[in-house]
């Protein structure tokens, strides 16, 4: 434990020694700024519409807002993952200090675990950006806390998820670009499964249907926490960390 | 302290390492000597549990490297062939990580940080960052790296590449300093190197073990006998040369004698022994009783060089070595 703490601080902080920390959290930070903005204005403009004409129409922040604007959060994260995770260890590779972190005595799995906590604490930064946004609703108004907190929990496990996948394949490469542009194609075929699949019936295109990152995510995004979707993550979670910690113990065969 | 026996790593194609077996004793330090490509990096590697052999064994500290590859990594510090360092971190930042990672506990990590930037000279740079420094500062900051958790076993890939010449020194003062209590292993393709601070030299081509021995046994035992370069002066002018000559070719077990120089009232001779003899302090009795006086007196080894090309060029003419690598038994008599 100590040693996947000592790897996750040394790997958080070069995040942010390189501008890849600061790139990755602006991006968003303006991306998400900026929907922002525009639903919340659509939101007043439809409320002031509804009140000219008299109509009295129950309204809601979260319905009309908050779960859009998550749902969207959703979608950047696809871009924002392969950023994260594209030099966590064929970077290492590369400079050849990844002897420097097989030499020690250390596990395969602490160094993994470590990098893969590094990368879901920037993630947390980055998606934690858009709390700030959202606390100025809460401020002005009474939107309800819980299902934006099971949004976020749903974001999480979709980021843990994509980080998870992104370590793996950067262990199976030496090129940085290479990583991020795998990474980013799993995570856009995992994401758009779920719209292949959408009207397709028989066991294999369901079978599909629920590998997609999508499908769990709408649960979450509704507010509804179904035990269903967090095993989906947790396993996807271990089963890529498994096959990372294979491809990294791969590596001393064939290196 | 090492134990190898045959070690073979074989990559798809090709065979790095081919049924390698030797032995290193506490305290030595070894050099590793062979042409690029000749499997040092890989035998090296396999001690530091980073690449598993394909067969054979390896033990550090009587641990094998397959069984328990965390035991021998604690034992271990590996400097390898490009220092691994990370550039956007500062010296004492990147030593006080490695130092964890080898297991120093918070509490010690700053007095172990501190001990070995002065071992190592770090102190100007303590607070830059690696990847402004030069070259050598690197190799340095490496090898810092290395002993920062007082290792058992050194493992070292050409520790003293890329440095100035007085900083090669300075590597090589640090090592016999080491060398008490640390075992060393140490690859390089600088002969003059493993001659000043080898104890032992093993010396491998094409993934085969070519020879393995003491520096001094390996002189003696690929020329077989012993040459001196001698030189001679009388106090009452220059001594006749076909005389000096004539009682050196005297002495018994002098095989040749030839007049190399006259200069300055000096003459300077090379004298050959036969097959096995040490002459020296007899050549020595010979010249001072005959009323002459011995100015220099000194053994001409075959470098380390000449031995070095011999062996691994002769191993690609003939197929075979020219001198069979000798078993592990009679390197490990010293």
């Amino acid at each position: 434990m100590k040693n996947v703490l000592l790897i996750c601080f040394k790997e958080f902080k070069s995040y942010f020694v390189s501008p890849i920390g600061y790139a990755v959290m602006a991006l968003f930070a303006l991306i998400f700024g900026i929907t922002f903005y525009t639903s919340t204005s659509q939101m007043v403009q439809m409320g002031f519409r509804a009140q000219m004409m008299g109509q009295q129409q129950p309204m809601s922040v979260n319905e009309m807002v908050i779960r859009p604007l998550l749902g969207f959060a959703g979608t950047i994260v696809l871009f924002l993952v392969p950023m994260i995770t594209m030099r966590l260890i064929d970077e290492e590779k590369r400079n050849g200090t990844i002897e420097l972190l097989l030499t020690p005595p250390i596990k395969d799995i602490e160094i993994i675990l470590g990098k893969w906590l590094a990368a879901l604490l920037l993630y947390v930064c980055t998606i934690g950006m858009s709390a700030l946004n959202l606390a100025m609703l809460f401020l002005w108004g009474k939107p309800d806390l819980k299902p934006v907190l099971v949004a976020y929990l749903g974001l999480l496990l979709q980021g843990a998820c994509l980080l998870a996948i992104g370590i793996f394949v950067s262990t199976t490469t030496k090129n940085q670009i290479v990583a991020g542009g795998v990474t980013f194609f799993l995570s856009l075929l995992l994401y758009l499964l779920s719209y292949y699949t959408e009207f397709a019936t028989g066991a294999f295109w369901q079978a599909l249907n629920y590998l997609s990152i999508v499908t769990h995510m709408e649960n979450f995004s509704k507010g509804v926490i179904d035990s269903k979707d967090i095993v989906f993550y947790l396993s996807m979670i271990f089963f890529s960390l498994f096959l990372t910690q294979r491809s990294m113990e791969s590596l001393r065969w064939r290196a | 302290m090492i134990k190898v026996e045959g070690l073979t790593k074989r990559y798809a194609r090709t065979v790095a390492v081919d049924n390698i077996s030797f032995e290193v004793e506490k305290g030595q330090i070894v050099g590793f000597l062979g042409p690029n490509g000749a499997g040092k990096t890989t035998t090296m590697r396999v001690l530091t549990c980073f690449l598993p052999p394909t067969s054979g064994t390896a033990n550090v500290a009587g641990f094998d490297v397959l069984e328990n590859p965390m035991e021998v990594k604690k034992r271990i510090g590996y400097l390898p062939e490009t220092p691994p360092l990370y550039p956007e971190m500062e010296v004492v930042e990147y030593l006080r990580f490695t130092g964890q990672l080898k297991g120093i506990s918070s509490a010690d990590i700053g007095k172990k940080v501190n001990e070995v930037i002065g071992r190592c000279a770090l102190g100007d740079v303590s607070k830059k960052l690696i990847g402004k420094l030069s070259k050598g500062y690197r190799q340095r900051v490496g090898l810092a790296q290395a002993i920062i958790h007082n290792p058992d076993v050194l493992i070292l890939d050409e520790p003293t590449s890329g440095l100035d010449p007085k900083q090669i020194i300075e590597i090589r003062e640090l090592l016999k300093h080491l060398s008490g209590d640390h075992t060393i292993i140490l690859s390089t393709h600088i002969l003059s190197e493993v001659e000043q601070s080898c104890e032992r030299v093993i010396i491998i081509s094409q993934g085969k073990l070519v020879a393995i021995d003491s520096v001094a046994n390996l002189t003696n035992r690929l020329r077989g006998s012993e040459s001196v370069a001698l030189e001679v002066e009388s106090p009452n002018g220059t001594p006749n040369p076909s005389d000096v000559q004539g009682r050196l070719e005297q002495v018994s077990g002098v095989s040749r004698v030839v007049l190399k120089d006259s200069k300055n009232g000096r003459l300077a001779f090379e004298v050959e022994s036969l097959q096995g003899r040490i002459i020296r302090a007899e050549l020595a009795r010979t010249v001072v009783n005959s009323g002459w006086n011995l100015s220099e007196l000194r053994a001409v080894g075959l470098s380390l060089e000449d031995i070095f090309l011999e062996l691994t060029s002769t191993e690609k003419k003939k197929a075979a070595p020219a001198e069979p690598a000798a078993p592990a038994p009679e390197g490990g008599k010293q």
